[in-house]
């Protein structure tokens, strides 16, 4: 693989097309367990993704990032949560197709990449055969046709001597060459859409630039569209076209790459930003952590949840819940934005 | 011959379970203390505040599931039984007021009748009479058995676990010895040395049987415990040895010890009317005991089998009990399950 | 792989030395002594005196435990006094342990059988009522003395409803031809239909009261271990791949659950020597469990070690099969 791409911005909307290949509208997704007070998740969540669009979603864990994913996938347990809302795929609201059609399109038209790239694979079946699976299940291949496939994956993906590494099983391979591996499986099938949550977290920071690099030129190559879902904001810059910020189950902020490093208008966007440590700050100069945490929320039906850690706070924050509006081509949730002149 | 990880993954079976219970000892108290971040000043007092989280978190999950209520009744109504039997039991259980009804040819066991419901035994004793003062014996047999094993097995373990090297491997090696003979033929072979078979030797057979149990799961949790933080941390303190092994090891791994202690129980009892099935038991029955009644029914079993179905009945809901209670134990002390 | 194999061959030398020491030890801690264990307790002084002499009971005890251990090498436990009097031990315990064999097969088979389809439906329908009939069911299952249980099977199948037969291996009148030792596998090689089946039919229960502990542990492992692997991100992978559910139930979910199941399965022969010992009593079945039950009552110690050694023996010897067979569906051990 490449190791010289340039991080040109690929944020030309025009060459998307203007159709989107996902609308997620108004989701919400709540946790019942026996005895518990319902807890909500994921609390009305609307984005869009275009064919070969890469789109980010960023937050703080559990901030509801994965679990919106997994309710796009249809991957929620059955039991314990309700899920609302529309996630239309291709004009087909997903939440409404039964389990069998949804099972034909997971790994076909839709694909994921989990965090952990040890647990995510299936540690007494050999690679090799992880990543034929899945072509044998959507494509109808044979084992022999899918296996000379699942070498080519393998080879795309930079794994080297794929031949070997076929028969190889998880424990044999080291973290940056497993995750590769779940990359293979999930494009195995060329998918219209990719999600990938956390896909470097558990990885070497040297490994996880060649694992951003490498998924960046692959949704480029096959014009798979991207949902990137990260907690690491330096993820987002190298990536995604379009940023949304969650909190809380909400998002707080939407707005394109540049727009959104260069004038971070939420204060929570803002204080995330802040609390990356930087090289050109002076020495002694302290850094901007986000003070609190998310057990200090407010509820979003009465107040603005980032209230009580918010350094911009007015008392209207406490009082009333602040709707997503559009400002300047960025879509922002607060009463008392980051100025504009910085 | 130290086991890596791996290798205990797959390894000696018996001891695997064992083992696999002993790992719960350091997690569960780390996970009671609410994090997994453990500070110096934590470890320095982690015997007494954890002790108190570790049984309160327990607890607070143990109060509302319906399988431990179960067999903590169970129990309770067998211990009070067992104290009070003797007192509402309507005759003595060795008076033979029946005996007048025994006839060796035609009639061997006299029938349920007005004033004997469950009828009488082959000697014309009351059988309702006989079970209510039996649970005492059996309550004495299960502990005493229990104790013995864990007082075995604690210093045992304690020993391998605390000072390792060649006593680690000593006491480890006799243990795996002790763990590759089926329990019941090891308690055979040991109440088959005594002369005559008698109470205490059915409770030493017992209580043998369970030491290499108890010695192998204090063992490997004292092992998981030296590796964590909160003891490298009293180390590094400079807090003397016997203290670390006392105060900090052995409070810590006390978790699975009680579930394994309260599962013994059970088998404790079963394994009794084991033995007494064999002709191993206390055969002086002028203090009756379930495991010896059931045991002792076995001649007249097929044409009188309600002799052997009254004992084994309290025998299995006692056994059920303690079972029902030991693995609501091992399910609130395992961190696994709270998720 | 050789080498885990050849390390596991060591330790299990090192279990049958220490385990003869303990017999040895043992048999000098009987009641009076080896002599009396073998003369009774009547004999005069000379005879007594001539017996330790020709025993070499007179040496230091590491000489005494050097030619115990040479004897106990060679099989030579000396003659049986109770069980089969005048017999070599040894021969009884060859005698007897086909049947045993039979008998713990089928059992475990049963167990087996019933236990893991049972555990991983139960798991997947985990708090339904079938699941919580199932995991109530086998927690009485390992309350219930077995031979309490072989008693009530007896009683109901055998005696009331006259099912099955009550006691014994074959009915004593059927002509059967001997080969193996394994009566109903005779019956199949000898192509004696009848002898197969009705050697069969004296199997079932008692085979049924054995299975009873085994299948419980095995039902609940089982099921403990697919409720883990179902929560593995590899089981979520596989949903996201979209596979069909036969495959991720086969590949992905079962053949990662049976792991602990396997190792289970071989903790398990020791549990059934120990109920065989019980069961075979109350069957009559003439296997080593009913010797072993003989030799207790009438004080038989040579044939009371042979069979002792061989139950140790037996366990070791399944668990490293067990072992082996892990390492070999493990690829995590296989290819280390």
């Amino acid at each position: 693989m490449s190791q010289t791409t340039s991080y040109a911005s690929t944020s030309d909307a025009a060459r998307h097309g203007d159709e989107p290949l996902l609308q997620v509208r108004d989701l919400k997704v709540t946790f019942k367990r026996q005895g518990e007070e319902p807890f909500v998740a994921v609390d009305g969540i609307d984005f869009d993704v275009r064919p070969g669009q890469t789109v980010g979603l960023v937050g703080e864990s559990g901030c509801g990032k994965s679990v919106t994913s997994l309710a796009i996938m249809g991957l929620l347990p059955k039991r314990g949560n309700r899920v609302e809302g529309e996630v239309l795929f291709n004009g087909t609201d997903l939440l409404k197709l039964s389990d069998s059609d949804m099972r034909d399109r997971r790994g076909q038209e839709l694909a994921m990449i989990f965090q952990d790239p040890l647990s995510s694979l299936n540690p007494v079946v050999p690679v090799g055969l992880q990543v034929a699976e899945v072509l044998e299940r959507h494509k109808g291949m044979s084992r022999k046709a899918a296996m000379v496939v699942a070498r080519e994956m393998l080879d795309k993906v930079g794994i080297p001597d794929p031949d070997r590494r076929l028969k190889d099983y998880p424990h044999q391979m080291s973290g940056g060459m497993r995750q590769r591996a779940l990359i293979a499986i999930a494009l195995a099938c060329e998918p219209r859409l990719l999600i990938a949550d956390e896909p470097t977290t558990a990885l070497d920071v040297t490994i996880q630039a060649q694992i951003l690099t490498l998924l960046k030129d692959l949704v480029r190559e096959t014009g798979t569209a991207l949902i990137m879902i990260t907690h690491d904001l330096g993820v987002v810059a190298g990536l995604c076209d379009e940023v949304n910020v969650l909190y809380a189950g909400r998002i707080v902020e939407r707005a394109e790459r540049h727009p959104l490093f260069e004038q971070p208008r939420h204060p929570y966007t803002n204080g995330l930003l802040e609390s990356i440590p930087k090289l050109e700050v002076g020495r002694g100069e302290r850094l901007n952590p986000i003070p609190g945490s998310v057990a200090d929320n407010l509820p979003w039906t009465s107040a603005c949840a980032f209230a009580p850690r918010c350094l911009n706070a007015l008392e209207v924050c406490r009082e009333q819940t602040p709707q997503l509006e559009m400002d300047f081509g960025r879509a922002l949730r607060c009463f008392n934005p980051v100025e504009v002149a910085r | 011959m130290t086991p890596s990880p791996d290798r205990r993954r797959f390894g000696d079976s018996k001891k695997d379970r064992i083992d696999a219970l002993a790992q719960t000892a350091g997690s569960t108290a780390g996970g009671a203390q609410g994090g997994t971040v453990m500070t110096v000043a934590d470890a320095g007092r982690v015997s007494g505040g954890e002790g108190q989280s570790l049984i309160a978190s327990a607890w607070k999950r143990l109060r509302r599931n319906p399988v431990f209520l179960t067999g903590a009744a169970i129990t309770f109504v067998f211990i009070v039984l067992a104290i009070i039997g003797p007192w509402i039991a309507p005759y003595d259980p060795v008076a033979q007021p029946l005996l007048s009804q025994v006839r060796r040819q035609t009639n061997p066991v006299p029938g349920p009748q007005p004033g004997f419901p469950l009828g009488g035994d082959d000697v014309g004793r009351d059988l309702l009479s006989r079970l209510l003062v039996g649970g005492r014996q059996t309550l004495i047999v299960g502990v005493l058995a229990t104790l013995g094993g864990l007082f075995g097995g604690l210093t045992l373990g304690t020993l391998a676990g605390a000072i390792g090297g060649w006593v680690d491997s000593l006491v480890m090696r006799i243990v795996d010895v002790m763990l590759s003979i089926p329990g019941l033929i090891l308690a055979v072979s040991i109440a088959a040395i005594a002369a005559s078979p008698s109470q205490t030797t059915v409770i030493i057979a017992i209580a043998v049987v369970q030491i290499p149990i108890f010695a192998r799961l204090l063992r490997g949790s004292m092992l998981a415990q030296r590796a964590s933080d909160h003891v490298l941390a009293a180390r590094a303190l400079g807090v003397k040895p016997h203290a670390i092994v006392f105060r900090h090891m052995l409070p810590n791994s006390l978790g699975p010890v009680i579930v394994q202690a309260t599962l013994v129980l059970a088998t404790a009892i079963i394994e009794a009317a084991g033995l007494s099935f064999l002709g191993l038991g206390n055969p002086d029955d002028r203090q009756p005991e379930w495991g010896q009644m059931l045991g002792q029914a076995q001649n007249y079993v097929s044409d009188y089998p309600h002799l052997a179905i009254y004992p084994a009945l309290c025998i299995i809901v006692v056994a059920l009990g303690f079972t029902l209670m030991g693995e609501s134990l091992r399910e609130a002390l395992d961190p696994k399950s709270r998720r | 792989m050789l080498r885990f194999i050849v390390r596991r061959l060591i330790q299990m030398a090192g279990v049958v030395v220490v385990l003869s020491l303990l017999l040895f030890l043992w048999f000098k801690a009987l009641p009076g002594g080896t002599v009396s264990a073998m003369l009774g307790e009547r004999a005069t002084p000379e005879r007594r005196r001539e017996l330790e002499q020709a025993l070499g009971l007179d040496q230091p005890l590491w000489v005494q435990y050097w030619n115990y251990i040479k004897r106990v090498a060679t099989g030579n436990f000396g003659p049986s006094n109770g069980v089969l009097p005048g017999r070599d031990a040894f021969e009884v315990f060859l005698s007897r342990f086909p049947a045993t064999i039979e008998l713990a097969t089928l059992a475990i088979l049963i167990a087996v059988l019933i236990g893991i389809p049972l555990g991983y439906f139960a798991a997947r329908r985990r708090d339904s009522w079938i699941d919580n009939l199932s995991v109530m069911g086998s927690l009485v299952g390992v309350a219930v003395p077995v031979f309490f249980l072989a008693f009530m099977l007896k009683h109901w199948f055998a005696v009331e409803l006259n099912w099955l037969p009550v006691s014994g291996r074959q009915d004593p009148t059927m002509d059967a031809t001997r080969v193996t030792g394994f009566f109903v596998l005779d019956g199949i090689l000898t192509q004696e239909w009848d002898a197969a089946w009705d050697a069969l039919k004296h199997l079932i229960l008692p085979a049924l009261a054995l299975a009873s502990i085994p299948f419980a542990v095995i039902f609940r492992i089982t099921r403990a271990s697919v409720l883990d692997v179902v929560e593995e991100d590899y089981v979520r992978t596989a949903n996201a791949k979209g596979l069909t559910s036969r495959i991720i139930r086969g590949r992905h979910i079962l053949r990662n659950a049976l792991l602990p199941v396997v190792t289970t399965i071989g903790l398990q022969t020791g549990a059934l020597l120990a109920g065989a010992v019980l069961t075979e009593r109350v069957f009559s079945y003439t296997g080593i469990g009913q010797a072993l039950a003989i030799a207790i009552e009438v004080k038989d110690y040579p044939v009371l070690q042979v069979l002792i050694m061989a139950a140790a023996a037996v366990y070791v010897v399944v668990n490293l099969l067990v072992d082996i067979t892990y390492a070999i569906i493990d690829p995590r051990i296989r290819t280390r």
